[in-house]
């Protein structure tokens, strides 16, 4: 295949990267920006998310896309109530340690895995997409429910953002995460928020997940890859900065796909992760981080 | 200021330094002596205890399930008929969650703990690395159903044996000559970055080269993958046949995206069906593969004229003619593996009884039995077919399959002779010690 | 020190070493493995429990111990102790490199650029599959694990050999923690973990420390890795993957951080824990994962930590 091709292949699936990479960091953001939490269970409430799009579409009379249209309601739902039960009977009552909630989420994926073997077996479940639609350009096919993924991306995270700019809650969320303690002085139930923060954060990689798991596959050990993924996004974007987190999500996806495109895939991957520990190295607050109080 | 210690402040209580010693004491008996009372267990010498080492967790839970279902179905039909000499088969099953670190510890746990007199059952060719050498230093029979080329390359020991299960390297290099013959012989190879994809890479470039034709591409791709379009600008235009052989969950995204990329203008297929083991061929975006090819080493569809020794074992194992669990059509098994649980099993009996085992003191003697196993006829004890056992280097060598996807399920197309899958002995561990 | 400080752990290895003489086989190849694994953890809780930083990168440590000492022996021809000499060497090297830049960073972010070296390390591996055989690894063939000491040839594939040459390690391993952690140097690493610039303020180095601490653990985790080879006689990549650099962690926390015997202890109960519940459910990490949640919400300090804590305010 010639160079422009290739290289516009290799743009196609740096963007979808990218908007993947998006959407499942976006609810880590969100929780590790205001509550400053390491959620070490991120990676399973998405693979639950997944798991559960495979289940309704199992389940759902009249096709894919009604499948879809409930897993995009059920799951979400199903898997922030998960959220709220963890941060109402262990984050809480530890206080929202650092250590101690490493600990504790690394136990509850533990658990999560687990049930999730024992409930939904071990093989890996193929999801249809609400719709197929195959681009047939001359060189070659793309997926066209990709790119409606990017899209969904994209309108996603400005919902988000526009809740976060423009509403009253979005501006309790950014007061909670800028100062804890001023904003407790000034009424504002910080531990309320916090639980809303926490269901908010499940509740979107869960809806990140349905539409993700009909380009991959849902498999109970599938959510360690989001995780690290959507750490190294967030850090790299910077703590408490969602736009940080979706510019570092599209330098990420972009150059994973370009590079790994051009060079072998595992030196491209090596090079990668330590160009991602060099930025942080000398930038340790990332590229857009906004200092707490 | 006093002199204060920055760990601990400096004062003097109540020694509980007895309550510590005790506690360290009582967890350090817990860990041994005749250990817990769960673990007693009454030591009768009537049963053959053979340890079953299973992935129930991991990478592996879906093969180590249905490799515990046909182990029993297996074990069930021995005892039935009355055991090995007369005794009893028990299996005693551990988890080793597809690491092979835990692999180790419970084979020492079979040897030690468990007493079992042999041990069997690994898969993953990483834990059967890892595992092997403790089941050699310990001594104890290592039987592995792995598939892979580790037992035969003369890296392991002389207490590990692969009777019931061909190895990678026979598999690839009987595939050659059909498909330069039928498909082609300019062929892109797709195989996974690492010890499973490179035999598969090192063994079939030989052996179509010796069938004049020539691999044009060869693309590793990283197990953790989880997007292969970007792999696919590398396949060159005038290839003849895609080779591929992914593993893992993500096959299926690899299907369907090669499926979006090509359209329906591609090169003949030629897969390994260890990428869709317990996976259905008509699962959703698995459409692509109609008309494709497949290595089985067990067709998991009986076809029109079965034998009646597969008949028979599927209806005892609880598969249905399309390889599926009797009891839900969706759950598909990994056929192509597991029956080598249910023919090394069979292997045990014959090789015990062969050298009159009585007691774990027998066990060189029981190697010797095994190692002097030649021809394995076809029947219900072995139902994949007959085989050949090369006892030097401790492999069984059998028939292939090839099968081609028509409305969802593989036709067989071709069953290779065993001398196709041959190749020299790299070793020879019957001249070890014991 | 005080009396009472090495008695204790005096006791410790005095009852480890008595109890090759009444455990069963089993129970002795399980200690070993929980002795070499536990001069993991053992170095991992100086750079955590002391000196407060979380790395979630030490599986490269280990596996640089791992693999040098592995291909030591198989590749270079080098007999066991220079294979593990070696070993040594190479972690001490790498683990200061990578702490000249590591250090830099620090929270999250020191967590974050520990975990992508690991990851790096891992993938490294991977791509010189063709010497380190990748996932698949490299087995260490008896004969390759004898070797004479004054006179006589000791075997590493005895189980008794290799239970006594553990428990030497440990031994050592613990008490040069007892020392680090009870000198000066460790008087320092736990005011940096209380509050970092306070003591710089004081006029300490900190970077210094903290490449000290990083160094010892590093060494301890490649030390830990090199036995691991040699007595078990297998090196694989899932030695390298994340897991392992989970399991110091856990097992620091389980036993209780900032003690020297709380990562010893954390170490013998995780794998009573696995080996327990494996015995009754195929989902032993289920019940891993309850406990550690019970841990943290009852025993937030690890076992040995509360135990300090309420009732031995003396123990290191």
């Amino acid at each position: 295949m010639g160079f422009f091709p290739h290289l516009l292949l290799a743009i196609l699936e740096g963007t979808v990267a990218a908007a993947v990479l998006a959407l499942s960091a976006l609810g880590l953001a969100l929780v590790f920006g205001v509550m400053r939490v390491v959620n070490v269970a991120h990676g399973e409430f998405f693979m639950l998310g997944a798991m559960l799009a495979w289940w309704v579409a199992k389940s759902v009379p009249g096709g894919p896309a009604a499948g879809f249209l409930a897993a995009l309601i059920i799951a979400p739902l199903a898997v922030g109530a998960l959220a709220f039960v963890t941060e109402r009977l262990l984050l809480r009552r530890i206080n929202y340690d650092p250590e101690a909630t490493i600990v504790a989420t690394i136990g509850l994926m533990f658990v999560i895995q687990q049930l999730a073997l024992t409930v939904f077996g071990a093989d890996a479940k193929a999801v249809s997409a609400p719709f197929t639609y195959r681009i047939a350009l001359p060189w070659f096919g793309f997926s066209g429910y990709k790119l409606f993924v990017v899209v969904a991306s994209v309108f996603i995270l400005l919902a988000v953002w526009w809740v976060l700019a423009r509403t009253k809650w979005g501006l309790v969320m950014r007061v909670t995460q800028f100062d804890r303690e001023t904003a407790t002085a000034f009424g504002i139930p910080v531990n309320r928020v916090y639980s809303a923060v926490f269901v908010a954060g499940a509740a979107l990689v869960a809806v990140a997940a349905v539409l993700i798991v009909p380009i991959q596959q849902a498999h109970y050990l599938m959510g360690l890859d989001p995780l690290l993924m959507s750490f190294i996004v967030v850090i790299i974007g910077g703590l408490g900065s969602i736009k940080g987190s979706v510019i570092a999500a599209v330098i990420i996806g972009m150059a994973d796909g370009i590079i790994s495109m051009f060079f072998s895939p595992t030196l491209a991957s090596i090079i990668a992760t330590l160009a991602v520990a060099l930025v942080l190295v000398f930038r340790p607050q990332g590229l857009f981080g906004v200092a707490t109080r | 200021m006093s002199k204060q210690k920055l760990i601990v402040p400096d004062k003097k209580l109540v020694s509980r330094r007895s309550a510590l010693k005790l506690g360290g004491a009582g967890a350090a008996a817990a860990l041994m002596g005749p250990g817990f009372v769960r673990y007693a267990q009454a030591q009768s010498s009537e049963p053959i205890r053979i340890g079953f080492q299973v992935h129930k967790t991991g990478i592996g839970a879906a093969y180590g399930k249905w490799y515990g279902q046909t182990t029993d179905a297996a074990v069930k039909l021995i005892n039935e008929a009355g055991g090995i000499s007369g005794r009893p088969i028990e299996i005693i099953a551990e988890d080793d969650a597809t690491d092979p670190g835990r692999g180790a510890e419970v084979v020492e746990k079979f040897a030690t703990q468990h007493k079992c007199d042999v041990a069997f059952g690994t898969l993953f060719s990483h834990v059967v690395m890892g595992s092997a050498p403790r089941a050699g230093e310990l001594k104890i029979p290592y039987f592995v159903v792995s598939e892979g080329h580790h037992v035969a390359s003369g890296k392991l020991n002389r207490y590990t044996f692969q009777p019931g299960i061909t190895d990678v390297r026979s598999q690839v290099i009987s595939m050659a000559p059909w498909i330069a013959k039928n498909l082609g012989k300019k062929v892109a190879m797709i195989f996974p970055d690492f010890a499973f994809g490179y035999d598969h890479r090192d063994y079939f470039s030989a052996a179509i080269k010796a069938q004049g034709g020539e691999v044009n591409a060869l693309i590793p791709i990283p197990p953790t993958e989880t997007s292969f379009s970007r792999y696919f600008p590398q396949i060159p235009a005038d290839t003849e046949v895609i080779y591929h052989v992914m593993v893992g969950p993500a096959v299926l995204t690899f299907v369907k995206e090669l499926g979006e990329y090509y359209g329906s203008n591609h090169p003949p297929l030629f897969g390994f069906i260890d990428s869709l083991e317990a996976v259905s061929l008509k699962s959703p975006g698995l459409e692509f593969l109609e008309g494709s090819y497949f290595w089985e080493a067990y067709p998991r569809y009986a076809g029109a004229k079965p034998t009646d020794a597969d008949t028979f074992y599927r209806g005892k194992v609880g598969v249905d003619q399309y390889g599926a669990s009797v009891s839900d059509p969706n759950d598909v098994s990994t056929y192509s593996h597991m029956f080598g649980c249910w023919e090394t099993l069979y292997i045990i009996k014959q090789a015990m009884e062969a050298a009159g085992y009585t007691s774990t003191a027998d066990r060189a003697k029981l190697i010797e039995a095994v190692e002097a196993i030649t021809t394995i006829p076809e029947g219900n004890e072995h139902p994949q077919g007959d085989k050949v056992f090369n006892g030097k280097i401790h492999q069984v060598f059998g028939h292939q399959n090839i099968t081609q996807v028509k409305n969802g399920v593989g036709e067989l197309v071709y069953r290779t002779t065993i001398e196709e899958g041959m190749y020299e002995p790299e070793d020879d561990y019957s001249k070890m010690a014991l | 020190m005080t009396a009472r400080i090495l008695l204790l752990h005096g006791a410790v290895i005095v009852a480890l070493f008595l109890a090759q003489y009444v455990a069963s086989d089993y129970a002795v190849l399980t200690l070993t493995r929980i002795m070499v694994l536990a001069v993991y953890a053992l170095g991992y809780n100086i750079l955590f429990g002391y000196a407060g930083l979380l790395s979630l990168g030490h599986a490269m440590f280990f596996a640089t111990g791992l693999y040098a000492a592995a291909l030591g022996v198989t590749r270079l021809g080098m007999a066991v102790p220079e294979a593990f000499l070696f070993a040594a060497v190479c972690g001490v090297i790498v683990s200061f490199v990578t702490g000249l830049i590591v250090l830099r960073a620090s929270g999250v972010a020191f967590m974050i650029v520990t975990l992508m070296f690991s990851q790096a390390a891992f993938l490294t591996v991977l791509y010189f599959g063709d010497i380190t055989r990748g996932d698949e690894g490299i087995v260490i063939k008896d004969d390759q694990r004898v070797f004479p000491v004054f006179g006589h040839a000791v075997n590493l594939a005895d189980l008794l050999v290799r239970y006594n040459i553990a428990l030497a390690f440990l031994a050592l391993a613990m008490f040069l923690c007892l020392a680090v952690v009870r000198s000066r140097i460790g008087h320092v690493l736990v005011a940096i973990r209380e509050n970092e610039n306070r003591t710089a303020m004081l006029g300490y180095d900190v970077k210094r420390y903290k490449l000290i601490a990083f160094v010892l653990s590093g060494s301890f985790a490649a030390l830990a890795g090199a036995s691991y080879a040699l007595l078990f006689a297998y090196a694989g990549s899932t030695l390298a993957s994340i897991q392992y650099s989970i399991h110091p962690l856990l097992w620091t926390l389980l036993g209780g951080a900032a003690t020297v015997l709380g990562p010893v202890l954390g170490t013998a109960l995780m794998f009573l824990l696995v080996d327990f519940a494996s015995g009754f459910t195929s989902a032993s990490l289920l019940f891993v994962g309850v406990v550690l949640i019970l841990l943290v919400l009852f025993f937030p300090k690890g076992i040995l930590g509360t135990i300090r804590q309420r009732w031995l305010r003396w123990l290191p």
